[in-house]
């Protein structure tokens, strides 16, 4: 894993040796749960628990019907990211927790941006920072105008401070990552048919 | 079950009378409870069922939660506490952690208002749910009739399946008086939940191995034993590979104390040969327990020489404090069996001989002047040592926290399984008095012993009412040193000698236990003790022997805090 992998805390960026146990890694925390209220605050009780920061968070239904999944991004050794997921999937109504670094997963995250419309026309850094940066304007008006980048945190980041230097900036907005795993298998699906083979044996229940 | 018989079955009840029946189909008999206003629906449904549910009126919801923990700890059975909302749901906060930390299987039901004032800040209306959330296995809140019997059932399933823990419903009061088609329901498939995992076919052969080729192994055995019922499959491992024994204050009873391979107790305060020893061994294997700091003491150099398989039904315990070789998840009852066919029958005569010299010197230098004082005042040590053998050693052992609880499980001695009743993990001052009048409701036939002091028995002191109504019989022994007598020991020893708010000031608890219609009496004197003792063990029902102790005694060994396992100070030098 190199440097370039921890975008969010930069907390090992001055460390010379990567994966050891006492370097700080970005790792995304994929949590597939039942649909009950109150699951939110259980997760993120583990991660206050830990003394864990959580960097990004994204809840929504997941293509299997009546599961909800979390991804969480979160800085921290790989013991810590270990165990938080089993932490995690110790809840009740949790039926998966697994970590992985992004060289494991597809990412993707969205970001919107406020641009003065008058720094706009008067600096052509701002219009040249979006073309390079293959921003796509969503609307102008004579006040301001608004720009969509979607890509990875390290790209999204990078237009910003373009466009910060010049002053443009009204208003910004990032979204929590999303992901799916680069595996060939599903765990959850996996998991999903080995629960139902053993709900036909109610006694491995007991 | 086919649609005809759900029919024939159906019968309109109450949300609260549901819960009654619920009840009975989880097999509860003995509750705990204290009635209040957000539950009266529930208590007024539980008067028409008194002859089959014994609802024990405690006199503080905290002694509700530790009484119901007393009893599922002797019994095996989910214990059982009913409270009120608000304060009363508050009160039972302690006992939960408590219950969590120290896996205790129980049902904490308390009273809510109604749905409709949730969240309106109604009288005595709590956030049961958020609040307990972290320091449960499962908290849910019954806002209709209709889910009780599914969620009562799911409840005493989580409670008591895999690692077992405390769960709290939180029901609302419309729930408790709706009316509802009542159907039994048995919840015992969670899709999310796995508690018995399947075994490991590799991690077993990988445990038989190393044990197989170790010359030194020295085995922990947690309260995880005592959970499972794994105690003959334990006994069936050790005795057939030879292989000595720690127990973790909880898993004190996991192996009878005279066993040639019990070799004490672990920890801050246990015996020094399973201490030192663990610093000696070439294979550490941790049954069911966690790797507590108040047994590991300084990670850093904690059984670094050793290979460690750790036997768990909880995998979030793998490599939590310390890193293990093996891991064998699942029920020990199952995976101690399968290792222990796959060992070999081998004798380590030179290795098990090898405690004699710590038990040796610590018999010396620690045991002997603290169960045979020659003069001086009483010692706490030797009047838990002749209690315990004035029962045979047959009784069960409650403590409260403190030195009396470090005290009782080094020198009570155990020889039935399910005779430990202390708060570990917590470290809960005041579960004492609770939890020993739940023992004797979870074990009626057998004797229950409770060392308290003066400090813990005043926190719960109003559960002696408890016991004067039930006629509870709870010995209790109360070792009266007139100080907080395990702070003032680390006062003294860490800070000092500055005894910052720890003498107390007593009342005269004999005068207050027959106030309560509890029999008293109060020893001084040495060559009273066995027959004060005996007076109080033949006393048909709850009797209080007070006994004077040296004011400032000190448990001992100690490993301080964060000091290496090996580092036991045998002594120490009071100036």
């Amino acid at each position: 894993m190199n440097q370039n992998d921890c975008n969010a805390c930069g907390k090992c960026k001055d460390m010379e040796e990567k994966n050891t146990e006492l370097c700080e890694n970005l790792y995304t925390i994929l949590i597939y749960s039942e649909n009950t209220p109150g699951l939110l605050s259980q997760i993120s009780a583990i991660f206050t628990r830990r003394q864990v920061n959580i960097e990004t968070i994204n809840v929504c239904a997941s293509s299997t019907p009546g599961v909800h999944k979390y991804t969480v991004t979160c800085c921290c050794t790989r013991s810590m990211a270990e165990m938080l997921t089993k932490q995690i999937e110790k809840r009740i109504d949790v039926l998966q927790s697994n970590y992985y670094t992004d060289d494991e997963i597809f990412i993707i995250e969205t970001s919107l941006l406020k641009i003065s419309t008058p720094v706009m026309l008067a600096d052509s850094r701002v219009s040249s920072a979006i073309r390079n940066h293959g921003a796509r304007i969503v609307e102008v008006n004579p006040t301001y105008a608004t720009a969509e980048k979607t890509g990875t945190t390290a790209d999204i980041l990078s237009l910003y401070n373009a466009l910060n230097q010049t002053g443009a900036v009204l208003q910004f907005v990032r979204s929590g990552r999303i992901c799916i795993t680069k595996s060939t298998s599903e765990r959850l699906d996996e998991y999903l048919a080995q629960r139902e083979k053993e709900r036909a044996q109610p006694e491995a229940n007991k | 079950m086919t649609q005809t018989d759900k029919t024939v079955n159906m019968e309109q009840i109450t949300g609260a009378e549901a819960l009654m029946k619920s009840l009975l189909n989880e097999g509860v008999e003995t509750l705990f409870g204290y009635p209040g206003g957000a539950i009266m629906p529930v208590y007024d449904a539980l008067y028409d069922y008194r002859d089959r549910l014994n609802h024990i009126l405690v006199r503080h919801e905290q002694g509700a939660v530790h009484a119901a923990q007393g009893y599922a700890r002797v019994s095996g059975k989910v214990g059982c506490a009913l409270v009120t909302s608000g304060p009363g749901a508050t009160n039972t906060i302690t006992g939960v952690a408590d219950a969590m930390i120290d896996s205790t299987p129980m049902v904490v039901i308390c009273g809510q208002v109604g749905a409709a004032m949730l969240g309106t800040d109604a009288f005595q209306e709590v956030d049961v749910v958020n609040v307990t959330n972290p320091i449960s296995k499962w908290s849910y809140q019954i806002r209709r009739a209709e889910d009780v019997a599914w969620a009562v059932s799911r409840a005493f399933y989580i409670a008591r399946s895999g690692r077992p823990g405390p769960v709290v419903l939180d029901f609302a009061k419309n729930a408790q008086t709706a009316l509802v088609d009542y159907q039994p329901q048995k919840v015992d498939y969670i899709r999310s939940y796995q508690p018995k995992p399947a075994i490991n076919q590799e991690a077993i052969e990988q445990a038989a191995y190393l044990i197989n080729h170790s010359d030194r192994p020295l085995l922990l055995a947690g309260q995880g034993i005592e959970l499972g019922n794994a105690h003959n499959e334990l006994l069936a491992l050790v005795e057939k590979a030879d292989i000595p024994v720690g127990c973790t204050l909880l898993g004190l009873s996991d192996l009878p104390s005279d066993h040639r391979l019990n070799k004490g107790m672990l920890g801050m305060h246990g015996n020094l040969g399973p201490n030192v020893q663990t610093n000696q061994c070439d294979l550490l294997i941790a049954v069911g327990m966690r790797f507590d700091d108040r047994v590991t003491g300084n990670l850093a150099t904690y059984a670094k020489q050793a290979k460690i398989i750790h036997f768990d039904i909880d995998p979030s315990e793998f490599n939590k404090n310390v890193k293990v070789d093996v891991a064998v998840l699942g029920d020990c009852k199952q995976t101690l069996a399968a290792v222990t066919e796959k060992v070999h029958q081998i004798r380590h005569t030179e290795w098990v001989n090898s405690f004699e010299k710590y038990e040796k010197e610590e018999d010396e230098k620690v045991i002997e002047r603290a169960i045979h004082p020659k003069d001086g005042p009483l010692l706490m040590a030797e009047v838990i040592r002749r209690v315990s053998e004035a029962t045979n050693n047959e009784a069960i052992l409650v403590t409260d926290v403190g030195q009396n609880q470090m005290f009782g499980c080094r020198y009570f001695k155990f020889t039935k399984a399910h005779s430990v009743v202390t708060s570990g993990g917590c470290g809960t001052m005041g579960f004492g008095l609770p939890a020993a009048v739940g023992a004797t409701f979870g074990a009626p036939d057998r004797t229950v012993c409770l060392f308290v002091g003066d400090g813990g028995l005043q926190m719960t002191i109003q559960e002696l009412g408890t016991i004067m109504e039930q006629h509870s019989p709870v010995k209790i022994i109360l070792l009266n040193n007139n100080y907080l007598g395990n702070v003032r020991q680390w006062q003294a020893m860490f800070f000092r000698h500055r005894y910052s708010f720890t003498p107390m000031l007593n009342p005269d608890y004999e005068l207050i236990s027959r106030a309560y219609d509890i029999p008293a009496a109060t020893v001084t004197e040495r060559d009273k003790l066995d027959e004060a003792i005996q007076t109080m063990l033949t006393t048909e029902g709850p009797y209080l022997l007070q006994c004077a102790v040296k004011e400032e005694d000190n448990i001992l060994p100690m490993t301080p805090p964060g000091a290496d396992v090996d580092k036991m100070i045998l002594e120490i030098n009071d100036n």
